[in-house]
Protein backbone atom coordinates (compact mmCIF):
# COMPACT_ATOMS: atom_id res chain seq x y z
CA UNK A 1 0.00 0.00 0.00
CA UNK A 2 2.51 2.45 0.70
CA UNK A 3 4.37 1.57 -2.24
CA UNK A 4 1.27 3.00 -4.39
CA UNK A 5 1.15 5.97 -2.51
CA UNK A 6 4.99 6.55 -3.69
CA UNK A 7 3.94 5.91 -7.00
CA UNK A 8 1.63 8.49 -7.19
CA UNK A 9 -1.54 8.09 -9.63
CA UNK A 10 -0.83 6.67 -13.06
CA UNK A 11 -1.12 9.51 -15.80
CA UNK A 12 -0.70 10.05 -19.29
CA UNK A 13 0.40 13.82 -19.47
CA UNK A 14 -1.59 15.98 -22.10
CA UNK A 15 -0.05 18.87 -21.98
CA UNK A 16 1.86 18.00 -25.29
CA UNK A 17 -1.29 16.91 -27.12
CA UNK A 18 -2.24 20.77 -29.03
CA UNK A 19 1.54 20.29 -30.23
CA UNK A 20 1.18 17.15 -31.92
CA UNK A 21 -2.52 18.12 -33.10
CA UNK A 22 -0.84 20.77 -34.43
CA UNK A 23 2.17 19.00 -35.94
CA UNK A 24 -0.88 17.10 -37.43
CA UNK A 25 -2.78 20.08 -38.75
CA UNK A 26 0.09 22.19 -39.72
CA UNK A 27 0.92 18.93 -42.20
CA UNK A 28 -2.40 18.69 -43.42
CA UNK A 29 -2.65 22.33 -43.80
CA UNK A 30 0.02 22.38 -46.59
CA UNK A 31 -0.90 19.49 -48.39
CA UNK A 32 -4.58 19.93 -48.97
CA UNK A 33 -5.70 21.36 -52.56
CA UNK A 34 -8.80 22.13 -52.02
CA UNK A 35 -10.17 20.47 -55.68
CA UNK A 36 -11.86 22.70 -57.87
CA UNK A 37 -14.45 21.28 -60.10
CA UNK A 38 -15.44 24.65 -62.15
CA UNK A 39 -15.27 25.55 -65.69
CA UNK A 40 -17.40 25.88 -68.72
CA UNK A 41 -19.87 23.74 -69.06
CA UNK A 42 -20.15 22.70 -73.14
CA UNK A 43 -21.45 19.99 -75.02
CA UNK A 44 -20.24 19.02 -78.51
CA UNK A 45 -21.97 18.19 -81.20
CA UNK A 46 -22.81 14.31 -82.40
CA UNK A 47 -19.78 13.74 -84.90
CA UNK A 48 -21.41 14.06 -88.87
CA UNK A 49 -22.83 11.68 -90.70
CA UNK A 50 -21.69 10.70 -93.95
CA UNK A 51 -25.01 11.78 -96.03
CA UNK A 52 -26.01 14.54 -93.70
CA UNK A 53 -28.01 17.55 -95.64
CA UNK A 54 -26.08 20.73 -95.24
CA UNK A 55 -28.97 23.04 -92.96
CA UNK A 56 -29.43 26.31 -94.87
CA UNK A 57 -29.04 29.25 -92.33
CA UNK A 58 -29.43 33.21 -93.34
CA UNK A 59 -26.30 35.34 -92.84
CA UNK A 60 -28.42 37.48 -90.55
CA UNK A 61 -29.17 34.87 -87.94
CA UNK A 62 -25.58 34.07 -87.58
CA UNK A 63 -23.10 36.20 -85.66
CA UNK A 64 -19.64 34.89 -86.92
CA UNK A 65 -16.75 35.53 -84.88
CA UNK A 66 -12.82 34.35 -86.06
CA UNK A 67 -9.96 34.05 -84.18
CA UNK A 68 -6.73 33.99 -86.46
CA UNK A 69 -3.29 32.20 -85.46
CA UNK A 70 -2.23 36.07 -84.15
CA UNK A 71 -4.77 35.92 -81.53
CA UNK A 72 -7.00 38.78 -83.42
CA UNK A 73 -10.95 39.03 -83.69
CA UNK A 74 -12.82 39.53 -86.64
CA UNK A 75 -16.63 39.91 -85.78
CA UNK A 76 -19.52 39.90 -88.54
CA UNK A 77 -16.48 40.61 -90.65
CA UNK A 78 -14.90 43.51 -89.22
CA UNK A 79 -11.87 43.55 -87.02
CA UNK A 80 -12.67 43.55 -83.34
CA UNK A 81 -10.17 44.99 -80.71
CA UNK A 82 -12.88 46.07 -77.99
CA UNK A 83 -12.76 44.68 -74.62
CA UNK A 84 -14.42 41.42 -74.12
CA UNK A 85 -17.46 43.21 -72.02
CA UNK A 86 -18.17 44.80 -75.35
CA UNK A 87 -18.28 41.66 -76.80
CA UNK A 88 -20.47 40.39 -74.27
CA UNK A 89 -23.25 43.19 -75.26
CA UNK A 90 -23.00 42.79 -78.77
CA UNK A 91 -24.19 39.51 -78.60
CA UNK A 92 -26.98 40.26 -76.11
CA UNK A 93 -28.09 42.95 -78.53
CA UNK A 94 -27.78 39.98 -81.74
CA UNK A 95 -29.67 37.43 -79.61
CA UNK A 96 -32.42 40.56 -78.59
CA UNK A 97 -33.29 41.53 -81.99
CA UNK A 98 -36.52 40.27 -83.10
CA UNK A 99 -35.91 41.02 -86.50
CA UNK A 100 -38.84 39.28 -87.63
CA UNK A 101 -40.49 36.96 -85.27
CA UNK A 102 -42.99 34.66 -85.93
CA UNK A 103 -46.21 33.66 -83.53
CA UNK A 104 -43.43 31.67 -80.87
CA UNK A 105 -40.93 34.55 -80.92
CA UNK A 106 -43.42 37.19 -80.39
CA UNK A 107 -44.51 35.01 -77.34
CA UNK A 108 -41.01 34.94 -76.06
CA UNK A 109 -40.95 38.45 -76.20
CA UNK A 110 -43.86 39.25 -74.57
CA UNK A 111 -42.57 37.23 -71.85
CA UNK A 112 -39.27 39.55 -71.56
CA UNK A 113 -38.96 41.74 -68.84
CA UNK A 114 -39.04 45.63 -69.58
CA UNK A 115 -35.37 45.72 -69.55
CA UNK A 116 -34.76 43.33 -72.26
CA UNK A 117 -37.43 44.44 -74.19
CA UNK A 118 -35.55 47.41 -75.04
CA UNK A 119 -33.01 45.75 -76.51
CA UNK A 120 -34.76 44.81 -79.28
CA UNK A 121 -33.66 47.09 -82.13
CA UNK A 122 -35.61 45.14 -84.91
CA UNK A 123 -33.04 45.32 -87.42
CA UNK A 124 -33.31 43.53 -90.58
CA UNK A 125 -29.36 42.44 -90.73
CA UNK A 126 -29.45 41.15 -87.39
CA UNK A 127 -31.35 37.92 -86.02
CA UNK A 128 -34.79 37.06 -86.88
CA UNK A 129 -35.69 35.91 -83.23
CA UNK A 130 -33.77 34.30 -80.33
CA UNK A 131 -34.64 30.80 -81.25
CA UNK A 132 -33.34 31.16 -84.87
CA UNK A 133 -29.77 32.91 -83.39
CA UNK A 134 -26.37 30.77 -83.72
CA UNK A 135 -23.56 32.40 -82.03
CA UNK A 136 -20.91 31.10 -84.07
CA UNK A 137 -17.26 30.89 -83.14
CA UNK A 138 -14.47 29.68 -85.23
CA UNK A 139 -10.92 29.41 -84.48
CA UNK A 140 -7.26 28.81 -86.10
CA UNK A 141 -4.80 26.02 -84.93
CA UNK A 142 -2.72 28.57 -83.83
CA UNK A 143 -5.19 30.25 -81.61
CA UNK A 144 -4.37 30.53 -78.05
CA UNK A 145 -6.23 28.74 -75.89
CA UNK A 146 -6.38 31.65 -73.44
CA UNK A 147 -7.73 33.67 -76.30
CA UNK A 148 -10.40 30.86 -76.77
CA UNK A 149 -11.77 31.03 -73.70
CA UNK A 150 -12.20 34.18 -72.77
CA UNK A 151 -14.45 34.73 -75.99
CA UNK A 152 -16.07 31.92 -74.63
CA UNK A 153 -16.64 32.84 -71.62
CA UNK A 154 -17.76 36.49 -72.98
CA UNK A 155 -20.61 34.37 -75.07
CA UNK A 156 -21.71 32.27 -72.23
CA UNK A 157 -22.41 35.31 -70.15
CA UNK A 158 -23.82 37.31 -72.08
CA UNK A 159 -26.51 34.51 -72.44
CA UNK A 160 -26.21 34.02 -68.85
CA UNK A 161 -27.12 37.37 -68.41
CA UNK A 162 -29.78 37.21 -70.14
CA UNK A 163 -31.52 34.60 -68.65
CA UNK A 164 -31.03 35.40 -65.15
CA UNK A 165 -32.12 38.67 -66.02
CA UNK A 166 -35.72 36.70 -66.95
CA UNK A 167 -36.30 35.50 -64.20
CA UNK A 168 -34.69 38.60 -61.85
CA UNK A 169 -31.53 37.41 -60.81
CA UNK A 170 -27.79 37.83 -61.71
CA UNK A 171 -25.86 35.86 -64.70
CA UNK A 172 -23.86 33.83 -61.10
CA UNK A 173 -27.38 33.33 -59.47
CA UNK A 174 -28.64 31.54 -62.57
CA UNK A 175 -25.32 29.37 -63.07
CA UNK A 176 -25.92 28.59 -59.36
CA UNK A 177 -29.45 27.42 -59.66
CA UNK A 178 -29.24 23.29 -58.16
CA UNK A 179 -31.67 21.81 -61.28
CA UNK A 180 -32.39 19.04 -58.12
CA UNK A 181 -34.30 21.64 -56.30
CA UNK A 182 -38.20 21.69 -57.82
CA UNK A 183 -38.56 25.25 -57.57
CA UNK A 184 -34.75 26.22 -58.63
CA UNK A 185 -35.49 23.91 -61.62
CA UNK A 186 -38.59 25.65 -62.52
CA UNK A 187 -36.87 29.37 -62.65
CA UNK A 188 -34.44 27.30 -64.91
CA UNK A 189 -36.39 25.99 -67.07
CA UNK A 190 -38.46 29.14 -67.19
CA UNK A 191 -35.51 31.49 -68.03
CA UNK A 192 -34.43 29.07 -71.00
CA UNK A 193 -37.74 28.76 -72.55
CA UNK A 194 -37.90 29.80 -76.24
CA UNK A 195 -34.08 31.02 -76.13
CA UNK A 196 -31.88 28.06 -76.72
CA UNK A 197 -28.29 28.49 -75.92
CA UNK A 198 -26.79 28.06 -79.64
CA UNK A 199 -23.22 28.46 -79.38
CA UNK A 200 -21.57 27.21 -82.55
CA UNK A 201 -17.71 25.27 -82.23
CA UNK A 202 -16.74 25.27 -85.60
CA UNK A 203 -13.80 23.10 -86.69
CA UNK A 204 -10.38 25.42 -86.92
CA UNK A 205 -8.76 26.17 -89.93
CA UNK A 206 -5.45 24.12 -90.52
CA UNK B 1 -6.33 54.80 -8.16
CA UNK B 2 -6.90 52.04 -5.25
CA UNK B 3 -10.52 52.35 -6.39
CA UNK B 4 -9.09 50.86 -9.58
CA UNK B 5 -6.54 48.31 -8.80
CA UNK B 6 -9.03 46.44 -6.52
CA UNK B 7 -11.35 45.43 -9.41
CA UNK B 8 -8.56 44.29 -11.65
CA UNK B 9 -7.54 41.34 -9.83
CA UNK B 10 -9.06 38.61 -11.69
CA UNK B 11 -6.17 36.17 -13.62
CA UNK B 12 -5.36 37.68 -16.49
CA UNK B 13 -4.14 34.55 -18.53
CA UNK B 14 -6.76 32.95 -21.05
CA UNK B 15 -7.99 29.33 -20.18
CA UNK B 16 -5.94 26.80 -22.72
CA UNK B 17 -7.68 23.82 -21.66
CA UNK B 18 -10.01 23.38 -24.71
CA UNK B 19 -7.08 24.71 -26.60
CA UNK B 20 -6.40 20.99 -28.16
CA UNK B 21 -10.55 20.44 -28.85
CA UNK B 22 -10.07 23.64 -31.13
CA UNK B 23 -7.02 22.38 -32.79
CA UNK B 24 -8.64 19.22 -33.35
CA UNK B 25 -11.63 20.23 -34.61
CA UNK B 26 -9.73 22.12 -37.45
CA UNK B 27 -7.02 18.98 -37.79
CA UNK B 28 -10.24 16.88 -38.74
CA UNK B 29 -11.60 19.44 -41.05
CA UNK B 30 -8.66 19.79 -43.01
CA UNK B 31 -8.41 15.25 -42.66
CA UNK B 32 -11.81 15.14 -44.34
CA UNK B 33 -11.49 17.71 -47.43
CA UNK B 34 -7.88 16.26 -48.23
CA UNK B 35 -7.82 14.84 -51.59
CA UNK B 36 -4.58 13.00 -51.83
CA UNK B 37 -2.92 13.34 -55.45
CA UNK B 38 -3.36 9.67 -56.52
CA UNK B 39 -1.73 11.27 -60.14
CA UNK B 40 1.35 12.98 -60.71
CA UNK B 41 0.85 15.49 -63.47
CA UNK B 42 3.53 15.33 -65.97
CA UNK B 43 2.50 18.71 -68.07
CA UNK B 44 2.73 22.65 -66.85
CA UNK B 45 -0.81 23.26 -65.60
CA UNK B 46 -1.87 27.31 -65.44
CA UNK B 47 -5.06 27.29 -66.11
CA UNK B 48 -7.02 30.23 -67.63
CA UNK B 49 -9.65 32.61 -66.00
CA UNK B 50 -12.62 33.11 -66.60
CA UNK B 51 -15.92 34.31 -65.18
CA UNK B 52 -18.81 31.79 -65.74
CA UNK B 53 -17.87 28.88 -64.51
CA UNK B 54 -20.68 26.05 -63.66
CA UNK B 55 -19.75 23.16 -60.78
CA UNK B 56 -19.71 19.68 -61.21
CA UNK B 57 -22.94 18.05 -59.72
CA UNK B 58 -21.64 14.37 -59.45
CA UNK B 59 -18.23 13.82 -59.49
CA UNK B 60 -17.90 10.40 -59.96
CA UNK B 61 -18.69 11.44 -63.28
CA UNK B 62 -16.40 13.11 -64.45
CA UNK B 63 -12.62 11.90 -65.96
CA UNK B 64 -9.65 14.40 -66.54
CA UNK B 65 -7.40 14.88 -69.17
CA UNK B 66 -4.77 17.11 -69.05
CA UNK B 67 -2.65 19.39 -71.61
CA UNK B 68 -0.06 21.14 -71.56
CA UNK B 69 3.89 21.35 -72.06
CA UNK B 70 5.68 18.80 -69.89
CA UNK B 71 7.55 19.79 -67.44
CA UNK B 72 9.94 17.53 -68.73
CA UNK B 73 11.01 19.26 -71.65
CA UNK B 74 14.39 16.94 -72.14
CA UNK B 75 12.73 13.76 -71.88
CA UNK B 76 9.54 14.56 -73.60
CA UNK B 77 9.94 17.61 -76.07
CA UNK B 78 8.95 21.51 -75.83
CA UNK B 79 5.13 20.22 -77.65
CA UNK B 80 2.10 20.16 -75.90
CA UNK B 81 0.85 16.78 -74.69
CA UNK B 82 -2.26 14.44 -73.51
CA UNK B 83 -1.92 13.38 -70.33
CA UNK B 84 -4.51 10.82 -69.01
CA UNK B 85 -3.63 9.02 -66.18
CA UNK B 86 -0.05 8.11 -65.84
CA UNK B 87 0.65 8.30 -69.36
CA UNK B 88 0.95 10.39 -72.28
CA UNK B 89 -1.48 10.10 -75.38
CA UNK B 90 -1.99 10.61 -78.86
CA UNK B 91 -5.04 12.71 -79.81
CA UNK B 92 -6.77 9.32 -81.31
CA UNK B 93 -5.38 7.23 -78.97
CA UNK B 94 -8.15 8.99 -76.26
CA UNK B 95 -11.03 6.45 -77.31
CA UNK B 96 -9.29 3.82 -75.35
CA UNK B 97 -9.48 6.07 -72.54
CA UNK B 98 -12.59 7.39 -72.58
CA UNK B 99 -13.93 3.68 -73.06
CA UNK B 100 -12.00 2.75 -70.35
CA UNK B 101 -13.22 5.60 -68.27
CA UNK B 102 -17.37 4.64 -69.48
CA UNK B 103 -16.81 0.88 -68.17
CA UNK B 104 -15.89 2.48 -64.73
CA UNK B 105 -19.36 3.54 -64.61
CA UNK B 106 -22.92 2.04 -64.17
CA UNK B 107 -24.79 1.26 -67.47
CA UNK B 108 -27.55 4.12 -66.86
CA UNK B 109 -24.37 6.77 -66.26
CA UNK B 110 -22.57 6.28 -69.02
CA UNK B 111 -24.07 8.84 -71.45
CA UNK B 112 -23.70 11.55 -68.82
CA UNK B 113 -20.01 11.28 -68.12
CA UNK B 114 -17.75 14.71 -68.18
CA UNK B 115 -14.58 15.24 -69.50
CA UNK B 116 -12.60 17.78 -67.73
CA UNK B 117 -9.83 19.28 -70.08
CA UNK B 118 -7.68 20.83 -67.61
CA UNK B 119 -5.86 23.01 -70.59
CA UNK B 120 -2.55 25.22 -69.92
CA UNK B 121 -3.51 28.75 -70.76
CA UNK B 122 -0.62 28.66 -73.52
CA UNK B 123 -1.03 25.77 -75.37
CA UNK B 124 -2.71 26.52 -79.13
CA UNK B 125 -5.89 25.57 -80.39
CA UNK B 126 -4.44 22.56 -82.36
CA UNK B 127 -4.06 20.40 -80.26
CA UNK B 128 -7.02 20.70 -78.54
CA UNK B 129 -9.69 20.73 -81.24
CA UNK B 130 -8.10 17.44 -82.01
CA UNK B 131 -8.72 16.22 -78.66
CA UNK B 132 -12.42 17.80 -79.31
CA UNK B 133 -13.14 15.73 -82.25
CA UNK B 134 -12.00 12.11 -81.03
CA UNK B 135 -14.29 13.11 -77.92
CA UNK B 136 -17.29 13.64 -80.41
CA UNK B 137 -16.79 10.14 -82.30
CA UNK B 138 -16.23 8.68 -78.99
CA UNK B 139 -19.53 9.87 -77.95
CA UNK B 140 -18.21 11.82 -74.63
CA UNK B 141 -19.76 14.77 -75.63
CA UNK B 142 -20.49 16.50 -72.53
CA UNK B 143 -17.20 18.96 -71.81
CA UNK B 144 -15.71 20.97 -68.96
CA UNK B 145 -13.07 23.73 -69.55
CA UNK B 146 -11.70 24.03 -66.72
CA UNK B 147 -10.91 27.26 -65.59
CA UNK B 148 -10.33 29.12 -62.36
CA UNK B 149 -11.91 32.10 -61.28
CA UNK B 150 -11.21 35.40 -62.26
CA UNK B 151 -11.92 38.77 -63.68
CA UNK B 152 -10.62 38.98 -67.38
CA UNK B 153 -8.44 41.31 -68.48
Amino acid sequence: MARNKDRGTPEVSSGSMADIAFLLLIFFLVTTTIANDKGILMQLPPPPEPDQPEIEFQERNIFKILANSNDQLLVENEPYTKPMSELKEDVKLFVLNFGKPDQKGIDVFNSLPASLKSKARQSPESSDHPNKAVVSFKANRGTSYELYIDVLDAVQEAYNEIYGERVGITAQEFLALDKSKDVELRMYQEARAGIPRAISIAEPDK
Amino acid sequence: MSKFKKKSKASQDIPTAALPDIIFMLLFFFMVTTVMREQEILVKQILPKADQLSKIQKKSLVSHIYIGEPKNIGMFGEEPRIQTNDVFMEPDELTLFVNQEKDKLSEAERDRITMALNIDSEVKMGIVSDVEQTLRKSNARKILYKSLKGVEN
